[in-house]
């Protein structure tokens, strides 16, 4: 029998804060699969890194499937949104002005108003139920490929509310969902075409005589070649760009994208040798519109490209250090893959997904600071956080903004990209994600995961909250405390505990400082026994409580 | 400092209301002064000593008086009569072998007990009755919050928004250790923080300090860690605070308790202003092998009160050293004691009330209460029958320690309970007289009375002094200091020849110390 707490036995308190590089390098066979385990380790691995967290019935689901299944399946595409975006501002006297009636979707309505109070309110509506969209649980990466493809083609819809729709910006979700999982290029095309961002960066306003650069330049520098060292477009090349997207614009009666050929810059355009001096041939007439194609034609022939969007994906998947080694065993050989599949999307995602680099767990696990939308929406899937029924729009849009509401706090918010260049943690080196965390948003998540192991939170009197003992109850044996924080350390936490630090947790918090377990067991047992008895269950509920918040009050909780 | 004894125990007392009236508040700054107007309360200190296991009460005082009952129930476990640790003015019990530390507390007067502590229908679940001790609450009551986590409440309602502040710029309260009891959970929240005994953070910087290693997690894992360290605001007080003590007493080594103990130590010497520490151990749940078989005076339960015992003795002996031991009040408990009778295994059951420890300088040395009667007919089942309640305890500390109005207490524990006397009554105003005595000395007038000056001499302990004097209206009328000074004796002249006759104060502040001085001018 010990005779002090279970206490830091064997546990170092030193921790040397050191910044030195890397030791370790990834396997030079990186893309190859992955031949290994298949087990929990490697599919909440997985989960993690392509879905909104890792619930237990999903990482169930995947152990009857093959790694190569499970990867197949998660790639691919979900079903389209089955709700619109609903009038959830007609509260507090205030009444749409297009007649669109509380808890009913204004996508098709008043979009010639110009209102830009209800403009901005349909906006604001239009991203909660993007977030939901997010939230909700399919076992499909779809969702999760939206907001890469969003911060690749960052936008922000609180610029110029009084003329960019919020049906622009609904569409533009849609366009970027249907590529998501599709074509590039397509993908491209459909963006430099989108009414959202021909107002956005200005192509709505780019005419012959007075050219707009804006969308031709970071359609290059953000978009496609990038600005990686290798990517050597000029300023001329923006300019020759600019000129040919002249014309493409949104119609100023019904709203859509038209082409305006009286517009449109018909000379040809010259690019440099970076392009192999291409001449993009000027055309009068609706022909002009056709040259956009040849255009992304010239732009896509350029291997920066390739690399530059896996690179991209490399560090929102995997991790932002790209090396030469990550370079030359990864990113290069991804970008082949990329250009051999004409711009599809999905070799590329399972590639990575299946390859031993992607599971080699010391190097690939738990790198990634989780993103406040993964923070929150992490959370509430993989405790079960129950949502109301989806058919109670009053109670789901409560929800849905609390839960907005706290990403927003933590500094990320769908919708609202602070910078074309997307969010500072996905290209800021050298930090990259570490910028998502800083005393002040730490302080912030740790209230969230406080709160909401405690009272939950509310709005409109909608609770989201975890309920520990539910959590707790989907393991095989709850009433054996090393089981059971094993168990929810499985799903909670990527990175490992020592085993002398599972036993502190366990004695500190499921057994209150007793040695033995059947002390937990027998409070498991009594509260299974008879579950409406009040005190046997606050005995475990309260336990479990302090469990679960003391494990997301690890630094560990913030990696994935 | 109370508001009640400060205005009772200054002869100067009368005049404040009309110095307040004529100066704001705001003017005398954080001092002992304002801290006695607005309320908050002394510099007194709690020190929360859990024993987690359920602590034998009856091989820890061993009922002298009836040695051979207690012989007879547990034969097994029993401490020889001869090796009971006697106790100045008490023959009727001793205390275990192990226990030579408090022993020699009792003698000195810093130690009391309060025998059989309990609740009605004792709980024997550990975890359950732990909880019950925790919040305070009735055996049959579920309750969320802890009783020091409303007491802490009661004092600092809007915790934590807008804290640290002037008035409260440490921890409410801290726990040593890696998770927080439940006996801080306030209305609002955790009241306090945990620190472990070497004095870094536990609750927000992870516990378990594995090493990271040289990998992407690793890296990342290490950057998480420092901004974690970084979030806290109250890291730096706390560092300041272990700075500022570089000498301490000496503790037993391998002892986790006294490891705690000299942190706590540290910080209240330190200077933190924080109101409730919280240390503990376990491995009090001794069915088995509470003794060794053949010689009852080794085996876990020995180990375990001479770690508790050492620990405590060394605190005391350090919080004397540190100068610092008139502000701190130390308790032990435990979630229950055992069952009267041994069991076979050379241990005891979990049983119902025990022994609670107070020690401090300002106990009341004794043993509260009386031996449990040992019936003739004892069962095996049979408990200590509880003669006082915990919450009695709590009640007490608040009232004669903390020195809460009865009515705040009976909010704090949400009923009424019975006071224990075992805190001396000069606790609640110890500072006064503290103050008063050394305020005898800090500032004097000569002449006095006088006709047109006088010169004012005053004593400060150094840094910031200001001394002011005031009419009887309360309206200032000069300050002759206000500045830093060294440690030492100062003299400046009052001249009042432009003043009519009457009585003036001088009030010197001195860090928490001030004093006012009646000065009188007459005609010449």
């Amino acid at each position: 029998m010990n005779e002090s707490l279970p206490t830091q036995a064997g546990i170092s308190k030193k921790n040397k804060v050191s910044n030195v590089a890397i030791g370790l390098t990834p396997p030079a066979d990186g893309l190859q699969e992955y031949t290994g385990a298949w087990d929990t380790a490697q599919i909440v691995h997985l989960l993690k890194r392509t879905l909104f967290g890792a619930k237990r019935g999903d990482i169930q689901y995947f152990k009857t499937r093959t790694m190569q299944q499970a990867v197949n399946e998660l790639l691919q595409p979900a079903s389209v949104p089955s709700t619109y975006p609903l009038n959830n501002y007609s509260v507090g006297g205030y009444t749409d002005p297009g007649g669109v009636a509380l808890w009913q979707t204004w996508i098709n309505n008043g979009i010639t108003l110009a209102d830009r109070e209800l403009n901005e309110k349909r906006i604001d509506s239009f991203k909660t139920w993007w977030l939901g969209q997010a939230l909700n649980p399919s076992r499909s990466i779809h969702e999760k490929m939206v907001v890469f493809w969003h911060n690749h083609f960052a936008i922000d819809t609180s610029v110029g509310t009084d003329v960019i729709k919020a049906r622009f910006w609904y569409d533009h979700y849609l366009t970027l969902r249907q590529h998501a999982l599709g074509n590039f290029k397509s993908m491209a095309k459909a963006i430099t075409l989108d009414p959202a961002m021909l107002f956005f960066l200005n192509g709505a306003s780019n005419v012959k005589g007075s050219p707009n650069e804006n969308f031709a330049r970071e359609l290059q520098e953000l978009y496609t070649v990038g600005k990686g060292p290798d990517s050597k477009y000029t300023e001329d090349d923006v300019k020759a760009a600019a000129l040919v997207l002249t014309g493409h614009t949104v119609h100023p009666v019904n709203f859509t994208y038209f082409f305006d050929a009286g517009k449109h810059d018909a000379t040809n355009k010259e690019f440099s040798a970076f392009y192999g001096n291409t001449i993009v041939t000027g055309y009068t007439g609706p022909a002009g519109a056709s040259e956009i194609d040849a255009l992304l034609d010239m732009i896509f022939l350029q291997e920066e490209l390739t690399k530059h969007i896996c690179r991209k994906i490399y560090r929102h998947f995997i991790y932002y250090k790209i090396d030469n080694d990550i370079e030359q065993t990864i990113i290069t050989p991804l970008a082949v893959i990329f250009r051999n599949n004409n711009y599809n999307i999905q070799p590329v995602l399972a590639t990575l997904f299946k390859s031993k680099h992607f599971y080699d767990m010391v190097y690939s696990s738990a790198c990634i600071i989780k993103s406040p939308l993964d923070f929150v929406l992490d959370l509430c899937n993989e405790f079960n956080v129950v949502m109301p029924d989806g058919n109670d729009s009053e109670a789901t849009y409560a929800v849905w903004e609390s839960i907005q509401n706290e990403a927003r706090e933590m500094q990320q918010e769908l919708g609202a990209i602070p910078e074309v260049a997307g969010w500072y943690a996905y290209y800021q080196a050298p930090a990259f994600h570490e910028l998502w965390v800083n005393s002040s948003t730490y302080t912030r998540r740790t209230i969230f995961t406080d709160r909401m192991v405690a009272d939950g939170i509310t709005k409109n009197n909608q609770t989201i909250l975890i309920d520990p003992i539910s959590f707790a109850g989907q393991f095989a044996n709850p009433g054996d405390p090393t089981l059971l924080i094993n168990d929810s350390l499985a799903i909670l936490l990527r990175y490992p505990l020592s085993v002398s630090a599972k036993e502190f947790i366990k004695r500190s918090l499921l057994l209150s400082g007793q040695l033995q377990d059947y002390y937990w067991t027998n409070a498991w047992d009594a509260y299974k026994a008879n579950p409406a008895d009040a005190i046997t269950k606050a005995i475990v509920s309260s336990r479990l409580q302090a469990l679960y918040k003391y494990i997301m009050n690890l630094p560990e909780y913030h990696l994935c | 400092m109370q508001r009640r004894s400060f205005l009772k125990q200054t002869i100067q007392g009368t005049i404040l209301p009309s110095i307040m009236g004529g100066l704001s508040v705001k003017a005398f700054g954080n001092s002992a002064f304002l801290q006695s107007l607005t309320g908050a309360d002394n510099d007194h200190v709690l020190v929360l000593i859990q024993l987690a296991g359920g602590n034998d009460g009856l091989n820890t005082i061993i009922p002298l008086e009836f040695y051979s009952d207690y012989n007879r129930i547990r034969p097994n476990i029993a401490i020889p009569e001869n090796r009971v640790l006697p106790l100045n003015n008490n023959l009727k019990s001793g205390l275990h072998p192990a226990l030579t530390g408090m022993q020699q507390m009792y003698n000195e007067e810093k130690l009391c007990a309060i025998q059989a502590v309990g609740y009605p229908s004792a709980n024997g679940s550990h975890f359950r009755s732990m909880d019950i001790w925790l919040t305070g609450s009735d055996a049959e009551q579920y309750l969320s919050t802890g009783w020091a986590g409303r007491y802490l409440n009661h004092q600092y309602p809007n915790y934590p928004v807008g804290f640290p502040n002037d008035t409260m710029p440490d921890p409410l309260a801290l726990q040593i250790g890696s998770v927080l009891s439940p006996v801080f959970l306030s209305p609002t929240g955790f009241d306090a923080l945990a620190i472990d005994e070497s004095l870094n953070f536990y609750n927000l910087i992870d516990a378990i300090q594995d090493p990271t290693p040289n990998t992407p997690s690793g890296v990342e894992l290490t950057y998480l860690r420092t901004i974690a360290k970084q979030t806290n605001k109250y890291a730096e007080v706390i560092k300041a605070a272990a700075a500022k003590v570089t000498q301490q007493g000496a503790y037993p080594a391998d002892n986790y308790m006294a490891a705690q103990l000299k942190a706590v130590a540290k910080l209240v010497a330190g200077g933190l202003k924080t109101k409730i520490y919280m240390v503990g151990m376990g491995g009090f749940d001794t069915h088995a092998g509470q003794v060794n078989g053949g010689n009852t005076l080794t085996g876990n339960h020995s180990g375990l009160l001479k770690q508790v015992s050492d620990a405590i003795s060394a605190f005391t002996q350090d919080l004397k050293f540190l100068g610092v031991s008139k502000r701190v009040l130390g308790m032990t408990f435990s979630e229950f004691g055992r069952r009267m009778q041994s069991n076979g295994s050379l241990g005891t059951d979990h049983g119902a009330a025990q022994p609670v420890f107070l020690f401090g300088d300002s106990v009341k040395q004794g043993i509260l209460g009386k031996n449990p009667d040992i019936p003739a007919n004892n069962q095996a089942g049979d408990n200590v029958p509880m003669q006082y309640d915990f919450r009695s305890v709590y009640s007490t500390i608040l009232r004669d320690w903390f020195c809460l109005p009865a009515k705040d207490v009976d909010t704090v524990l949400l009923k009424n309970y019975q006071y224990l006397p075992v805190i001396q009554s000069t606790a609640c105003n110890m500072d006064i007289q503290e103050l008063n005595n050394l305020g005898n000395n800090l500032i004097i007038n000569y002449p006095n009375p006088f006709v047109t000056s006088t010169t004012i001499t005053f004593k400060t302990s150094g840094g910031h002094t200001l001394v002011q004097v005031f009419d009887t209206a309360g309206k200032r009328i000069t300050t002759l200091a206000d500045k830093n000074y060294t440690k030492g004796t100062y003299s400046v002249t009052f001249n009042s020849s432009a003043l009519a006759s009457g009585v003036y104060y001088a009030r010197m502040q001195n860090g928490s110390l001030q004093q006012v001085r009646p000065m009188l001018k007459v005609k010449g």
